[in-house]
């Protein structure tokens, strides 16, 4: 899948803290792979609550948003990181049947299934052999 | 009449300026270490988990960044003063095979991390939680680390 960004339209025009968000954001690390049955991928949003996660698909782009619900916790000793909302887009290939995505988010990791459509599947073609 | 301008300094200057922009591992340095690849495995992230270590009056919080872990492959443990961290984080499904996969971004695998702690604590009393794919482990501190408020007589 190509990583295509488009950015999110929100509804509220001129909303300063609508664009604030857009611009500063975590891109997650993402593992793709392709199975019979269709497309998985598979996103790290660790300090994710599972009401923060929000997968859309809109004329064939995928968006991966996630809000982190991390705080820092006391004086910092050592501050390795410093977690963000998250945000991501893929552009769909074709065969994608859009109608029938699914996923879930487990321990930080989301994971989401695009089916291929029932046309695009590989279908085994006998060879006749003389 | 000199100027106050002076050329060593101002390399040196330099030279440090330079030093801090690299050690943001070459991104631009108005950018802080914690930036946008925060976690990605290869340049930004040399160790595994990343740990945020932090302190209150009562207890030591050790935060590390670590999503899909096997939590049964955990071992936290407190020797002498240092904390280690040791665990899996399990691929995926071993049945896909190398060839399926489009992007391999996610790291997967064992590590072991170790830490000394900035204080005193009570070993006993500590405690553990995996949420949202941060493993929060909370150690209280001993009572000799705690901070003592001495009073003062004045005479």
């Amino acid at each position: 899948m190509t990583e295509k960004t488009v950015p999110v339209r929100t509804d509220k025009k001129g909303d300063l803290a609508a664009t604030r968000e857009e611009s500063r954001y975590l891109v997650p690390a993402v593992d793709i792979y392709e199975t019979s049955e269709g497309l998985v991928v598979v996103a790290d949003l660790p300090g994710v609550d599972k009401d923060g996660v929000s997968v859309r698909v809109e004329n064939g782009i995928l968006t991966i948003q996630g809000k982190s619900a991390w705080k820092p916790l006391g004086t910092a000793f050592l501050e390795e990181f410093g977690l963000m909302d998250y945000f991501r887009q893929f552009e769909l290939p074709g065969e994608v049947d859009q109608g029938k995505i699914g996923g879930e988010f487990k321990n930080g990791v989301l994971t989401i299934r695009l089916p291929k459509a029932e046309k695009a599947k590989p279908v085994s073609i006998q060879v006749k052999v003389n | 009449m000199r100027t106050a301008w002076d050329l060593f300094r101002d390399m040196e200057d330099l030279r440090r300026e330079m030093d801090r922009a690299f050690r943001n591992f070459g991104l631009p340095p108005w950018t802080s270490p914690i930036t946008r690849f925060a976690f990605l495995p290869g340049e930004a992230a040399r160790v595994y988990p990343l740990l945020n270590v932090s302190e209150d009056e009562h207890n030591i919080y050790i935060e590390a960044l670590a999503p899909g872990l096997d939590t049964a492959s955990l071992k936290i443990s407190v020797v002498q003063g240092q904390l280690s961290i040791s665990g899996e984080k399990p691929s995926l499904n071993g049945s896909v095979p190398g060839e399926a996969y489009h992007r391999n971004e996610r790291a997967a695998g064992r590590f072991v991390r170790e830490i000394t702690l900035p204080a005193e604590v009570d070993e006993a009393k500590a405690a553990a939680e995996y949420k949202n794919g941060i493993l929060l482990v909370t150690l209280p501190k001993s009572e000799a680390a705690k901070p003592r408020q001495i009073t003062v007589k004045v005479g």
